[in-house]
This record gives structure tokens, sequence and C-alpha cells, in this order.
């Protein structure tokens, strides 16, 4: 059955190596059709009736598209129209190499049964493969090598009896096209074949533009220098003529943007690049390689803001103008290092979210789109729908960008829906923040275990069982996702065993199927106004794992034994299963608290639980840990149209805190246990103390209250924030507070091997960890499995054990943490926006949070909103009020008036929605009264009555 | 994409192997006529050579001398050209001593010892070209050639290295498999018993995989020894035809 064969490889690394590898051909792979009936195979993918209407291709017929069809029009072939592909492992391999992305997305279309994708693995089959010939490339040789299985196939399926079914040859090349026609194969151009599909026109939009296109879109000009070849660039980058770096385009100035060059160990540099002809053609993190121009035409970055607007420009006489304005004089030393692109290393180009602006001319099917994103330049697309898309968000791909284009050439990948809308802004902002959101793949959904779901005795075989114990669970309103319950007893000795019992999911999540990837790669769960992005699919995160009340679930617990001063005497862990008994509110579990004709077991218990809490929370300041202030809005949705009714600034109950402190303990005792256990792979979790210098600011905000803080460590800092209070000013204490959390730096998951600081500041343990949220957090699940293994419950395997490998995935996580909460900022911001749409204009008290040199950011603590009164104006017509601002105060004299910080002052609110893709919060101010600048109090409109704004 | 898919989905190797199949042995016994015995053998791309000389008295150091056994005395090497990369290798390297060591105590489980004693049985290996899997394709062909010297054992020894990929066993790995991050373990077996003569991990595995692995690899090494017997039953033939009996 084997068929042995030795080809011979050259390979380079160093030097000419001869790699020699066995390839073994077989004639055991089957064609995977259900029409055959040669194959002795046990399931068929590719179906009888492959029926998709077409007006070349008459009879039902398979498609067989080549790499670069794959590659580049992966959206056309994820459209549920398109079915029954033969994938070939020839287009795999070559698809895996070429973009990570594009082959994720391949097979998790592979995956999906509706689709009916076939893998053939051509490569190893006695009957496909062939060998390179002697001066062949390695393009062509895979070329032939597709055109060899399109022949296998064809006259394969010709001897099974259904002689009517077809193989089509999809290709862009024309080479290959003319080859394959040679060889009596069928074959169109994707395009081609696209636009032959009847009643599905729609899909001719998602094409993306192919070499031939290009050439007619845009003059024969020639716009750009030439990018320079892989292979110069990399000699260039060796002999230090060039540098290598990630572009980093201005979200101001459309025509400037900085390379960021990473330099040897902590040492980088920034290059910067101003100028359509420099810039050439490199957009937003792309990996590029520019080249430094000669010191006396170095220039500074301007302060000019700039955005490409209005229609689109194909002459250049236009720029000119714009870039010599760039082009003012600057002082020697304000000079930074400048330079011109000279290659593109890699192009990171990802589909962009935005709106089209129509063309002018009527009939024209060419259009410019405009991406949300600043940095991105404008692309060109060419859609026929475009009268229907005006107003919608869409996203956009691009296919190239020539050099004679001035604009990127793209094509349209699909429809949010319509912009302002709210499902297609949350939408728009998921993709903006890269926060992975489409539904769960068919892979990853088939390793949820089976329903229904009981415990089996094998789940018991390592587990305690604690469904005895009276466990209850306190939540938010409306929580789903139960990750965490408390218990606390008496025990006869007269101490008290507390329990926190976290759901087990690393149970159901094993290390290494599609279920765990997915998981961490979306390494959170994303909460936005009414709405949450699970990380884990809705059966586990709603279900099984979370710990509601009157159902057996799996948990993992770690129990205290402690006196009656919280001091703990001993601490477990183990794996259990509980059974809840109630599921509480805050509220509810505060007012079980405070009623004292309630003495249930429950009740008793969170008496219990809320007396160590507090004990607890006052060792923990006592040492230093800081308690911070931000203002977290809650919305009041309307339950029917889910739109913002109220807002609130969210409230704690002293029940937040008992579930809080218990965490905390947790956290840290597994934190610990984990690291005793495995000091070179323990996932922790450190808060860095931020430079001296961030705490400028909070002390020149004390200093013009006359209170002094001290900075010198936590502890100094929490006990000033205690004692800085201002008479007749109640709202001090928290403002501090407020400034004092943004002088923080980030929270950061780390590897213990790879890092020695281990401190947080904030909590001012000296170790911490996350353990209490494996539902929405993937840190957790890690952490977890690593305490498991610890007490020998569960397995290792090597990943886990690996410090390098568990540091990169440290960085996703801390970087999907990071940008869910860029995601839930926005989305705050959005829902303020509809709440301020609906309510009108507003007048409302605030306080001066930071000084700057044309304008003063305000606090309005009522809504929890910041918003930024400008003082200069953009129209030119109006004379700028005189303006000085002194640093050191730091102090804003407009007109007569000086602004402080935490000066009190009155606004109005109002939304600005003249730029429809970005809307935002206006402020004007009104008291205190500055002739000129100030405005006149507007009349409060009365609600509901116009929820439009009226200007 | 960093590394090689080593297992496709659809379920095959990087060089077309399905993940229990063997590569394709191919041995021939006695190839030197001035040895006791000599065998050359073929696992894939990896060739090696054996030759056995003894069982003799003693020579060099009288003190080795054993009075109830023979004294079994291995060594390996590597022909420079072994490998893609050329190198010098000089004879007792840490690598080939440690190999040689393993062969010794491979050898001296299966070959009945007893039978010689105050003797010495050598039995050198050479690797002529390498991929993947040196040490089992070293033992099967000084089995061979123990064989082919008429020395009597206790069965084949046979050996086969597997590995470890997204849970599955994969059974004699090759060069490119080895070198792509998979914990391998080699195993050296008497395939009638079931004995192990020789087991050898170096890389990490957890204990709950390590029964599958192991099957997969006691699988594996009977593979092997029917594919040995019928080389020795070949070779026995022709030889019998030879000799007219
Ligand atoms: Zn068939």
């Amino acid at each position: 059955m084997l068929k042995s064969k030795t080809f011979v490889k050259k390979t380079r690394s160093g030097g000419v190596m001869k790699v020699v590898r066995e390839h073994y051909l077989r004639d055991d792979i089957w064609c995977g059709s259900e029409v055959c009936s040669e194959c002795k195979q046990e399931s068929t993918v590719l179906q009888r009736d492959a029926c998709m209407e077409s007006n070349l291709c008459s009879y039902p017929h398979y498609l067989l598209p080549d790499t670069n069809v794959v590659l580049h029009q992966i959206d056309v072939l994820e459209d549920p129209v398109i079915r029954n592909v033969i994938i070939l492992q020839t287009v795999l391999q070559e698809v895996r190499h070429r973009s990570a992305p594009v082959y994720k997305r391949l097979k998790d279309i592979i995956h999906e049964k509706e689709k009916h994708f076939y893998t053939f693995t051509n490569e190893h089959h006695r009957e496909t493969f062939i060998e390179r010939e002697p001066g062949e490339s390695a393009n062509d040789r895979n070329d032939r090598a597709i055109r060899v299985a399109a022949k296998w196939y064809s006259q394969h399926l010709k001897a099974s009896d259904s002689d009517r079914l077809k193989v089509v040859l999809l290709t862009n090349d024309r080479g290959n096209k003319e080859k394959a026609e040679e060889k009596a194969l069928l074959v169109y151009k994707f395009e081609e074949y696209i636009k032959s599909l009847i009643a599905n026109t729609e899909l001719v939009d998602h094409l993306a533009l192919s070499n031939d296109d290009k050439n007619e879109i845009s003059s024969s000009k020639v716009l750009f220098p030439e990018h320079l070849p892989l292979s110069r660039i990399q000699t260039g980058i060796k002999s230090g003529s060039f540098l290598q770096g990630t572009f980093r385009a201005s979200r101001d100035n459309y025509l400037e943007a900085s390379v960021f060059v990473q330099g040897e160990e902590e040492d980088s540099t920034e290059v910067l690049i101003q100028g359509l002809q420099n810039l050439n053609r490199a957009v937003h993190q792309d990996v590029v390689a520019v080249q430094l121009l000669p010191r006396n035409e170095w220039v500074a970055p301007s302060s000019v803001v700039l955005q490409d607007e209005g229609k689109a420009k194909d002459d250049n006489a236009e720029e000119e103008e714009e870039e010599k304005a760039l082009r003012v004089s600057a002082a020697e030393a304000a000079r930074k290092p400048t330079g011109k692109v000279v290659g593109i290393i890699k192009r990171n180009w990802r589909p962009f979210c935005g709106m089209l602006n129509l063309s002018q001319i009527k009939e024209s099917t060419r259009h410019l789109f405009t991406p949300a994103d600043r940095r991105v330049p404008r692309i060109r697309i060419e859609t026929r729908q475009a009268a229907s898309l005006a107003a919608q968000r869409i996203m956009v791909a691009i296919d190239g960008w020539p050099k004679h284009s001035r604009y990127p050439n793209g094509h349209f990948v699909r429809s949010l829906g319509s912009a302002g809308d709210k499902d297609t802004e949350q939408e728009v902002l998921l993709l903006e923040h890269d926060v992975p959101h489409q539904a769960f793949s068919q892979a990853v959904l088939s390793f949820l275990p089976k329903m229904p779901w009981a415990i089996t005795p094998e789940d018991m075989a390592k587990r305690q069982d604690l469904r005895h114990l009276t466990v209850c669970s306190v939540d938010p309103p409306g929580c789903t996702d139960i990750d965490d319950a408390l218990h606390c007893r008496e025990l006869d000795n007269g101490n008290l065993e507390v329990g926190v019992h976290i759901a087990d999911v690393s149970h159901f999540i094993r290390p290494g199927n599609a279920l765990d990837k997915e998981a961490a790669s979306r390494g959170t769960t994303v909460y936005l106004c009414g709405k949450r992005i699970d990380m884990v699919p809705e059966l586990l995160s709603s279900n099984l794992c979370s710990l509601r009340s009157n159902v057996e679930r799996l948990a993992f617990s770690c129990i205290w034994e402690m006196n009656h001063e919280a001091e703990i005497l001993k601490t477990r862990f183990t794996k259990s299963v509980i059974n809840s008994k109630a599921s509480l509110t805050y509220a509810e579990a505060q007012m079980r608290i405070d009623d004292t004709s309630k003495n249930d077991d429950i009740t008793k218990s969170l008496r219990g639980l809320n007396k160590l809490a507090k004990i607890l929370k006052r060792q923990r300041i006592e040492k230093g840990a800081l308690t911070l202030s931000s203002l977290e809005v809650r919305f009041h949705m309307d339950s029917e149209t889910h739109d913002p009714i109220d807002l609130q600034t969210k409230e704690l109950m002293e029940t937040n805190s008992m579930v809080e402190e218990f965490m905390l303990l947790a956290n840290i005792s597994v934190a610990q246990k984990t690291f005793d256990e495995f000091s070179e792979c323990a996932l922790l979790r450190k808060h860095p103390a931020p430079p001296p210098s961030n705490y400028d600011i909070l002390l020149k905000a004390g200093k013009s209250k006359h209170v002094e803080i001290h900075t010198d460590s936590a502890k100094a800092l929490a006990d000033s924030l205690d004692v800085a209070t201002v008479d007749g000013f109640p709202y001090f204490n928290t403002l501090l507070r407020i400034l004092a959390t943004r002088c923080m730096m980030q929270a950061v998951y780390f590897c213990s091997g790879m890092d020695n600081d281990f401190h947080h500041y904030g909590l001012a343990s000296p170790i911490y960890t996350h353990f209490t949220s494996p539902i929405r957090r993937y840190a957790d699940i890690i952490v977890h499995r690593l305490l498991a293994v610890a007490i020998g419950a569960d397995s290792t395997y090597p990943d886990l054990m690996d410090k390098h490998k568990q540091s990169a995935l440290c960085n996703n996580l801390n970087y999907r943490h990071k940008m869910s909460q860029y995601a839930q900022r926005a989305s705050v911001a959005f829902h303020t926006q509809l709440f301020f749409k609906s309510r009108g204009i507003l007048n409302e008290d605030g306080f001066v949070l930071f000084v700057r040199k044309n304008a003063i950011i305000v606090l309005i603590p009522k809504f929890g909103l910041e918003g930024t009164v400008f003082f200069d104006s953009k129209d030119k017509a109006k004379a700028n009020p005189n303006l000085v601002f002194d640093e050191e105060g730091p102090t804003l004299a407009v007109e007569q008036h000086t602004f402080h910080i935490f000066d009190k002052v009155k606004v109005t609110i109002s939304l600005d929605d003249s730029n429809i893709q970005h809307q935002k919060i206006r402020m004007a101010l009104i008291d205190p009264v500055i002739p000129g600048v100030s405005v006149p109090a507007p009349d409060v409109e009365p609600q509901a009555k116009k929820p439009k704004l009226d200007r | 994409m960093a590394g090689l898919e080593l297992l496709s989905d659809q379920g095959y190797r990087i060089d077309g192997r399905k993940a229990t199949e063997l590569r394709k042995v191919q041995a021939r016994m006695g190839v030197f006529a001035q040895a006791d015995g000599s065998a050359y053998l073929e696992q894939g791309n990896t060739k090696a050579l054996a030759v056995v000389y003894g069982p003799h008295e003693m020579r060099g150091s009288r003190s080795r001398t054993l009075h109830d056994r023979a004294v079994i005395n291995c060594q390996y090497s590597m022909a420079t050209f072994s490998t893609a990369e050329r190198k010098r290798r000089p004879h007792g390297d840490r690598k080939s001593t440690e190999m040689s060591l393993h062969l010794k105590q491979t050898f001296e489980a299966a070959v009945m010892t007893q039978l010689y004693p105050r003797s010495q049985i050598d039995i050198y290996v050479k690797i002529l070209q390498s991929d993947g899997g040196n040490y089992s394709v070293c033992v099967n062909a000084a089995t061979l050639a123990v064989i082919d010297a008429g020395i009597p054992m206790r069965d084949y020894v046979c050996a086969c290295t597997v590995g470890f990929v997204d849970e599955t066993p994969l059974a004699d790995l090759c060069y490119a498999e080895e070198g792509g991050g998979v914990s391998s373990l080699a195993l050296a077996l008497l395939p009638r018993g079931g004995q192990i003569a020789l087991l050898q991990m170096d890389a990490r595995l957890h204990q709950d995989h390590l029964e599958t692995l192991m099957e997969a690899a006691m699988t594996a090494c009977k593979g092997v020894s029917k594919v040995l017997d019928e080389v020795v039953r070949q070779h026995l033939q022709e030889v019998s035809v030879l000799t007219g009996e």
C-alpha cells in the first residue's frame, strides 16, 4: 500500500544543505464525492447534486480554486452560496504558509458541514503527485500540481455513474488558465464565474480586484516611487542603510506618520515621515523599511490638523499645496529624524469599518470609502449598490495599492447596517477594537459536553462532595454567568470555615482543543452596555459552569479555617461538587444581613462572611492598599427598545466589598500556592508602582487646595488621601481619588519565570493572580489548571510548563484585556451620546478635572461624563480669546477669568452629530460668565417632546 | 505560522503516512563474508550497517572477563556523510558513547550470554544515513547481524521510536518529526514475551499519556518484528538453496 519515493530538496540555512525527505504515495486517498462508487470511503463530503445556478455551468459541478483565489477571495468563499468546493492539499499548504488569518478562516469553512468543502490530499496520492521539473519554479510546480489534480478529478468523476458532474478549476492567473485549457480542463476566472451566478449579483461586490482590473481603474501616471524587492530591503537592513519598523499613521494629519524602530533591548527610535511620496503607500500598522533623509532635510512634526476629505484627488496639485503647509520652518532642536518608506516588509491589512463617499458622477461604480479609523487612508472600491450603501456602515478590505493610484484599491466585504443604528455601531466598535465576536464555529462547539449533562461517578473520583454546605452566590442583578459562590460556617472547635467556590471551567475546557484555543484567543468576555460577548459558548457560561442555585455544579473550592479575628489557620484547595442554596443580588444579600428577624442558614452564613470581610478589609488598608475611585456609569435601559433612559453612577454596598474581599483572599492564596509549586511557570498578575512623575498632576491638584499628598509609598498615598478633605467641598476627596486612579499603571499578567518583580501596588500584596472568574477570563483557566496539577487533581501538558509559551499567552491576554476596556468605554460613550440625543440640551454642574493649553476638561459627576470645553474656535472669522496657560498651577487664564483644577463650573451639554462617523458630546461654558466665551444658558427642553436636537 | 503541521486534519503525516504506519523496512543479511555476522538495514531513509564478531576469547584487559557469561561489547558510530550537515564525528563523543551503552544494555537483555562464559561478543553499528530513529534502526540491524552470526537470542529484539502529537501517538518518527517538538520515546522489545529490553525517553510527557504511547510503541515493535522475521526466513531460504540442503 505504501509507495516510497525519495526526493531531494535544497534549503538554505547558513549554507546549502541537502535535505532528503521521504514522501509516501498512497492509493487509499478517496475523492470524497457522493456519486463515486469506486472509492472505498466511509463518509462523503461533496454532494451528488452540487447545484449552483450559473450561466456558464448548466450542470452540477464542484469548484476547485487555486491558491491565489483562496488567498484573495476568501470573503466570497465564505458566502453560504458557495458550496461543494475541493481544497487541494497543495492549496492548503500554500495558504498556511502565506497568510495565517486566511488559513484559519479556510479551516473554519472546511469544518462547517453545510459548506461541503473537501480537502483532497493530492500530494500523497499516487496519481496526482508530481515532481518538480528541472528549471521549474516552486510556484509553477504547484500550479501544475493543481491542474493535474483537477484533471484527475474530472476523469475520476467521469468514470462514475453520474457523468454530468464536472469539476471547474478557478484561477485568476492567465498563464495557468491557458495551460489548463490546453489540457481540456473546465476553467474560469474567478470573477467570470461569480458574475455568472444567477440571482447572486451582490456577491460580485465582494470580489477582490485582480491585477488586470487595477490597471483600468486609475490613470497610468506614476504617483509613487517603486517599492524595493524584499531581497534588497534585507541587504539594506543588514548594512544599516535602511531601518525596519512599524508604520504608525498620524490620527490628525493624513500626510504624516512615524515609524517605530525597535532597537536593541530598550532603546528604540521613531522616524518621522512626511508627505505622500515619502509615505509611499504604507498603511497604518504595516511593517516597513525606511531610509533616513540627509540631516538638512529633517523636519519637525507639524501641529496642523489635516483630514483627507472631499472629492477624490487624482491630480496632485491640491495635495502639493497642503504638503507645503506642513513645511513650516522649525527650530533646529524640534527637528526629528525624518525618512522615507522604501519598501513594505509585511502588510498588516485587515478589513476596515467605515462609510462610503458617493462619487459625484451618478453612474459611476467606483467610490471612495472613508474608514472610521482616521489613521487608515481612504480606499477606492467598485460597487453597484452604492446608493443603498450610502447611509450604511460597511466593511472594506484593501486588495492592493499600485504605484499609479492615489488611493489603495479594495472591495466591499459586507454591510454592518445603517449608521447611527445601535446594533451597527456596536458591531463597528467591536471590529475596531479587534474583539473576536463571531458566533462560535462548529469545531469549537463540537467540544461542548453533550446534553443532557449530569455528574458522573468518574467526575466524582477526584472531587469532594460539598453539596450539603449552605453555599450561596452574590452578584449584580441580572448576572447569568455566576463564577463564584461562598459559604461560612462555625466548626466544632469554635473556628470558622470559609469557602470560596469557583466554577470549574477547566473541567470542561481541555487543553489544546478548538474550544480551548478559541477561549485563549478571545482572552476575556467583553461587557458592553446591554450586550455581552462571551469568551466561552453560552452553554458553559450561562448554564453548566454558572453556579446557579439549586442545581449541582462542579466547582474548584478554596477553603480556609479562620478564627474570629480573620486569621487564616489552614488553607486547602479541592475540586468539589456544590449545590448553591441561593443566587442573591448585592441588595438582597444586604437586606438579609440587615434584617434582624431573619435567622436562617444562608443569612447566618452571610453575616459571618460580612464580619470577617470587614476585618480583612481593615487589615488590607492598614497594609497600604489603595481605595481609588472611578465613576462607573450604569444605564437604565428601556426593556423593550434597549435605549438608555437614565444614567446612574454605580452604587456600592457593603456586600459588594464583602464578595470582593474574599475574592482577593482566594486570589492571593492561589497565587502563593501555584508559585510555591511552579516557581518558573506560575501565571501571576502584577501592578507596578507608578514612576514619581506620574503623580505631578495629583500633587499640584492637592496643592491648589492646600492639601499635601504623599506619594513615597502606597501606604503614604492611601493615608494622605484619607485625610484630604476641604471644608465646604465634600466632593473634593472623590475628585482626588479619581485623579489618583489616572496616575496608576496598568496591571498586567506575566509568567513568574520571566520576571522577578511580582508586587501588586494597588492591593499592597507581594503576590497576586486571577483565580475567581474563569468563565469570563482565560487567565483564570490557566491558574485553575496549574492549581489542579499542584493538588494532583488534573494532569499537566507541555505548554503549561513552558514559560515562553505562557509569556506569549500573557501578552495576548493583556492585549485583549486592554482592548476590551477600550471597547467598553467606547460603548459607554456611544450610549451616552444616545442618551443626550434623546434628552436634548442639558445644563449641568461639573468640576474642572484637567487644565490644558486651550481647553478645560470637565467632569459631570451626575453622569460620570467627561468632556472638553475648547476656548479657541476653529472658526477663523471669530477672534480667539486671550489665553494664558501656566504649567505650574496648572491654570488657564481666559480673558479675565482664571481656571484652576477642581473649579466648579456650569456647562451646557449637547450632541454634535455633524459628522455621522464621529459623533461627539459637545460642552460649552455657561458659568462663570466670560464675555465672548461663555454662552447664555439655553432653555432645557421638556423631555421626550422633541427627541431630536434642534438647532 | 510557525512550525510544521505534523498531523493534518485528514490524518496524514508530513511524509504521507498515517499515524500508526511504519516506514518501509528493507534489509539484507550476511553482507560481509569476513565477519561472523552482518546485516544492512534501511528504515525509510535511515540506513545502518551492523557487524558482529564472536563469541571469541576476551581481548585486551582480561579483568573484564565474566566467569558465568559472555561480555557484550558495542560500538556505535555515524558516518560523516550521514546527515545533511557534514560534521567531523570523533570517536567516543558523548552521544555515541551513550548510544553504545544503550545498545550494550539492549543486547545483554536479549543474547543468551550464559552459553558463552569467559568470552566476548563484539557488535559494531554504523549509521550510514540518518533520518530519525537512529537507535531503533541500529537495534534492528544488529539483531539481524547477531542472528546471522548464529548467536542464540531469547527473541528478536525490535525497536521503534514513537511520538505524541495532538493526543495521537505517531509510530516510527522521521527526522523532521523528531525535530518538530514532539515528545518521543524509544522502545526495544522482545515481542514474543512482551519483555522490554530498553526504554528511553528524554522529553517531558505526562504520565497519563504514557500508557497510550507505550501501547503504540509495542504495536510498532511487533510490526518491525514481523518484517525482520520475514527477512530472516528469506535469507535462510537463499542460504539453504546455495548449500544445496
Ligand atoms: Zn472516488
